[in-house]
């Protein structure tokens, strides 16, 4: 996801990073084993990421993963404290220990991973930024968009994919630029722009927004990568491993058709080598990890398989009916592969 | 013998007295006056049926959810539904009589401050204005005394708002009346430092104080150490309006006689006495129209917390937009929040319009 809006934000943070210091190895888990919850950077609003319900519980993926980690350290999920961040706070949040990791659809990209001080620890969710028109138009596919006027929201890096890709294909196009989603939808629903330009994963949300959704299509052509991923400090590689696992165990989960409803049984009862594994009752995987022995148990129990989240959250079984497409597991078609548990 | 018997005057033309008469001395006493009020008529006509429309007659009020708002106007369900969360963010639901209690030991302890006839109203007001916000943080934040620590983090909506606002108020203006008295000091350290303060509070935005505040200032700590991030916002508002009252206070200086310095001085009254006594509470009384258009504006720059990630009214009703289930609300949610922000700082404007007829002793005609 490319939210950031200044760039200024990210060159001062990289500044001052040559001047604070880097965690310790181990010093992360410790730190939050004793504070008895894990302090988890997350949006402050993001349909089927991070988003509040009318009681005040968070809810999405991204706040999935930080309860996956809880699972896996605490046993309990809800062992969580959530601290809702702009696009600009971020890294610093992150980088000054204010959180302990960061799930808030950032967009893993080189100079953040290398020069940020900051780790990404996998892919959640591989965005790529799309189109949304009218189904009025009659286009099947972005190359058929000549002359189109294209609504984008301001400052962020959807500006120069939308640039870059009409120019490689030879294409002419107006923007109007608009500060907020909502804007920008009220502009697609009144005719003022042809197509609607943003990350696939809002272009549903967008979608929702309009009177009548089922006259609008999300065209086929993604014209950028945006894996989105959790984020952790440069330097603690046991805290990463955490953060990490505990998100290929649940692709793992998927794969091996453990879901929450019969993790437990699974646990007891597996004849299957690799599912017990996982589960933690052939050997003791997550020592390694220096987590307790049930810990995949816990997450999966807890929270779900990444299916279950995909599904609950963005999925069919949500409001946004965003199809698996390249978030599929690897045998089905999709990028999501885990390396195993042994 | 006869007398004469005037004839009664006649009444004065029909077209000229009641509504009629009204309507012709001032809507249409002319052809450009004519002009515009069918002009305004026209727009009013415009504007209006369809607000009507949209907000009442082909509004949403009863359901639970999205599916109930079928018509074609505004969905109030949503405003409904996320009634609490927009004014009480993410406190616990359990623990909400602690606000509700701390606004109702306001308006209760405040109360007596309104009635003229109360004796020592002085003393009462300080010990309250002493107590009150203590006891607010106590029953706000709890953490000690029996009750459970709710942090700051879960605090927001409109209390959220009305947290920022009244801190900053009453943080700001005895901070900016000691800077106004600095600013006009003979002392030249204390001028110079006023002086410099001053300028630079009022030469940044209040949007880059904030973003430091949350941003780069946590940078500068050592790892681990933060504080509370509303604190830090706290303090940014408190200094930064400071400023303001005190260039609007140090106006109310000015304009007091040069002879009511030196009938105090002849009185023997020290300085703070010289102040306290004649100086101030003149010079205050004519500045309650500018310090009370400072605490509006204060009010309505808390929603620049939107920047750091606070959830004030303004953000906790977009944050309820992007609930899947409620996507699409933003123009409800919005002219709800503009609704109460009316509300509030109307308020403010009619009770300073109060007291200034109240105290407009000095130079009443």
């Amino acid at each position: 996801m490319k939210m950031v809006k200044s760039t200024l934000a990210v060159l001062t943070t990289a500044a001052v990073l040559g001047v604070s210091g880097f965690a310790q190895a181990g010093a992360t888990l410790d730190a939050v084993k004793k504070k008895g919850f894990v302090q988890c950077g997350i949006s402050d609003g993001l349909p089927g990421f991070s988003y509040a319900d009318a009681k005040g519980n968070y809810l999405g993926i991204d706040v999935d993963v930080c309860r996956a980690v809880a699972a896996a350290v605490f046993g309990d999920a809800s062992k969580v404290k959530y601290s809702p961040l702009t696009a600009k706070e971020r890294f610093t949040a992150l980088q000054s220990g204010e959180v302990d990791m960061l799930s808030r659809n950032t967009t893993w990209t080189s100079s953040r991973d290398a020069a940020m001080g900051l780790n990404f620890t996998g892919v959640t969710y591989y965005d790529g930024q799309g189109f949304l028109v009218n189904k009025k138009l009659g286009v099947s596919s972005a190359k058929e968009l000549d002359g189109a006027t294209v609504c984008i929201q301001a400052g962020t890096t959807t500006e120069l994919n939308l640039a870059d890709y009409f120019r490689a294909n030879g294409l002419k196009y107006t923007p109007i630029t608009y500060d907020t989603s909502d804007e920008s939808a009220k502009s697609l629903e009144s005719g003022r722009c042809d197509v609607l330009t943003s990350d696939q994963s809002q272009l549903y949300a967008q979608r929702i927004k309009l009177a009548a959704p089922d006259d609008y299509v999300v065209l086929p052509e993604v014209i950028s990568k945006e894996p989105l991923g959790p984020a952790v400090r440069q330097g603690d590689e046991e805290w990463f491993d955490i953060v990490r696992w505990s998100l290929l165990a649940q692709l793992n989960a998927e794969e091996l058709g453990i879901t929450s409803a019969n993790v437990e049984e699974m646990a007891k009862s597996t004849k299957n080598p690799d599912v017990a594994r996982l589960l933690g009752a052939e050997g003791d995987f997550g020592k390694d990890l220096k987590l307790p022995k049930d810990w995949a148990v816990k997450i999966i129990k807890q929270v779900g398989n990444y299916g279950e989240i995909f599904d609950r959250n963005v999925g069919a079984g949500s409001e946004l009916k965003i199809e698996r497409g390249l978030n599929a597991l690897w045998n089905k078609g999709g990028l999501q592969y885990a390396p195993p548990v042994r | 013998m006869e007398v004469h018997q005037f004839r009664p005057s006649l009444p004065p033309p029909r077209m000229s007295v009641g509504v009629v008469g009204w309507l012709r001395s001032n809507l249409f006493s002319n052809w450009f006056n004519t002009l515009l009020t069918l002009l305004a008529i026209y727009l009013v006509w415009l504007i209006v049926p369809p607000l009507l429309k949209w907000a009442v007659f082909e509004a949403d009020w009863v359901g639970t959810t999205r599916a109930d708002c079928t018509g074609e106007g505004a969905c109030w369900v949503f405003i409904k539904e996320r009634f609490s969360q927009f004014m009480y963010g993410f406190y616990p639901a359990e623990l909400r009589w602690r606000v509700d209690l701390t606004v109702w030991l306001a308006v209760i302890g405040a109360a007596p401050l309104f009635v003229s006839a109360m004796p020592r109203k002085a003393l009462y007001g300080a010990a309250f204005l002493v107590i009150y916000p203590l006891l607010a943080f106590w029953l706000l934040h709890g953490g000690f005394l029996g009750l459970t620590e709710v942090e700051t983090s879960q605090w927001g909506g409109l209390m959220l708002t009305l947290v920022i606002a009244a801190v900053g108020i009453a943080g700001a203006l005895p901070l900016g009346i000691v800077l106004a008295l600095g600013r006009r000091s003979k002392m030249p350290a204390i001028r110079v430092i006023c002086v410099t303060f001053i300028e630079f509070w009022r030469g940044v935005p209040l949007i880059t104080v904030l973003f430091m505040s949350s941003v780069m200032l946590p940078l500068f700590l050592p790892e681990g150490l933060s504080f509370d991030k509303l604190l830090r916002a706290l303090i940014g508002v408190i200094l930064f309006q400071s400023a303001y009252i005190a260039e609007v206070v140090r106006g109310g200086l000015q304009a007091i006689p040069k002879g009511q310095y030196e009938a105090a001085a002849a009185m023997g009254l020290g300085y703070w006495r010289m102040m306290g006594l004649v100086i101030l509470p003149q010079a205050l009384k004519l500045v309650i129209p500018g310090i009370v258009n400072t605490f509006i504006a204060l009010f309505k720059d808390t929603s620049l917390v939107i920047i750091i990630g606070l959830f004030d009214l303004l953000n906790s009703i977009k944050q309820a937009t992007t609930d899947p289930a409620w996507l699409g609300m933003a123009t409800e949610g919005y002219v709800f929040a503009a609704l109460v922000f009316w509300i509030f700082c109307f308020g403010m404007s009619r009770y300073s319009m109060r007291l200034e007829r109240k105290l407009d002793t000095g130079h009443k005609r």
